[in-house]
């Protein structure tokens, strides 16, 4: 059904940008849903263990099309359980750990109003599988931003002990943030099909979504210093080891195991 | 901590329902993150398409010592129900 779009750009290229959204997608995911049992009020429980679940779903969705692009008979559940650090293609952003509540909502918010841009750009992608994908998964990710933009917000322009946080948290993640928009020559590739828009070409609308949100939430932007970057190659920090054996450990110790 | 927050009382209108029905209640700091938090809690399984919150203390209830006065009188009240109709075969089902 794609086959005008598959021509047009190397299989390789396809399979590393189903991975690097897929990946984005699972370690979030993952991440998140560590505070499931754990967060401040049972409410906030509850919502951040749906974000966590949609973003698993939205995995399953890159990654069993991954497989399927990739042809060698992987589906969702062995690229997610069976691969080690290096093949994964997640933003270090996303491996960062939750440290505190604000923390974790801080993450979710530079990522949100990433991925929302994103989605949005690739519900118009000339690969119908892509788009449609994207369009199930804007869906989800206009409320994850609704809610974790509405937030930081409430916990930077609160308490003197809350905007603390929520300013440490900003200037701690920063320099995770860069490397969502720099592009390499596979996203070129892209590009150049009209598969996927170009990485660097969201932000300045993400600068102006993310601008607006902190400065309601008084909180100071900072500025464009160094940035960490690395996993969009497999590049990873030394967080993802852990993450990685959390899990896995079960298909790992256990191959094959079903319930 | 969500002890601090005020309790709401959560009402769904459902997919083939016409009016918002009682689901249950839930914390929130304010109205807003209510509703948020009810679309969190009570609608994960597509269970509604509308919400209603009210803060719980901004219902007035009846007090159940009054049970008795306000709705025993209804019990032996039946020409209430519209029972003694003779309903016309041509109207059918009603």
């Amino acid at each position: 059904m794609s086959a005008a779009s598959n021509t047009a750009v190397s299989q390789t290229a396809l399979f590393e940008f189903l991975t690097r959204m897929g990946d984005n997608a699972l370690i979030l995911g993952h991440r998140v849903s560590e505070w499931c049992g754990h967060s401040p009020a049972l409410e906030e429980d509850i919502a951040l263990s749906n974000t966590a679940l949609d973003l698993i779903g939205q995995t399953q969705l890159w990654l069993g099309l991954a497989g399927e692009v990739e042809g060698r008979g992987r589906s969702a559940d062995n690229l997610a359980y069976l691969r080690d650090a290096r093949d994964f293609r997640n933003v270090l952003l996303v491996e960062r750990p939750n440290g505190d509540f604000g923390k974790t909502l801080m993450r979710q918010f530079l990522f949100d109003a990433w991925h929302f841009l994103m989605l949005k750009a690739l519900c118009g992608s000339t690969d119908k599988r892509i788009a449609e994908i994207a369009e199930k998964a804007t869906k989800e990710v206009a409320y994850h931003l609704d809610r974790s933009r509405d937030l930081i917000i409430r916990l930077g322009d609160g308490t003197a002990e809350s905007h603390r946080r929520m300013q440490e948290a900003l200037d701690d993640l920063w320099a995770y943030t860069g490397e969502l928009f720099i592009g390499d020559a596979l996203d070129a590739e892209l590009v150049a099909a009209g598969i996927a828009p170009e990485p660097e070409s969201l932000k300045p609308a993400w600068d102006e979504l993310v601008g607006e949100a902190l400065s309601e939430a008084t909180l100071k932007k900072p500025s464009d210093g160094f940035m960490h970057k690395g996993g969009k190659r497999g590049l990873h920090t030394e967080h993802m080891g852990f993450i990685l054996a959390d899990l896995q450990f079960l298909q790992r110790a256990y191959p094959g195991a079903t319930w | 901590m969500s002890s601090e927050w005020p309790l709401w009382e959560v009402f769904i209108r459902g997919q083939h329902g016409l009016n918002h029905r009682h689901v249950g209640s839930l914390h929130a700091p304010d109205a807003e993150m209510a509703v948020n938090n009810a679309r969190d809690v009570y609608t994960r399984r597509n269970e509604g398409v509308s919400i209603w919150v009210v803060r719980s203390s901004d219902i007035t209830a009846s007090a159940p010592s009054d049970k008795g006065p306000l709705f025993d009188p209804s019990n032996s009240k039946v020409y209430r129900h519209p029972t003694f109709f003779d309903v016309p075969e041509e109207v059918g089902h009603m």
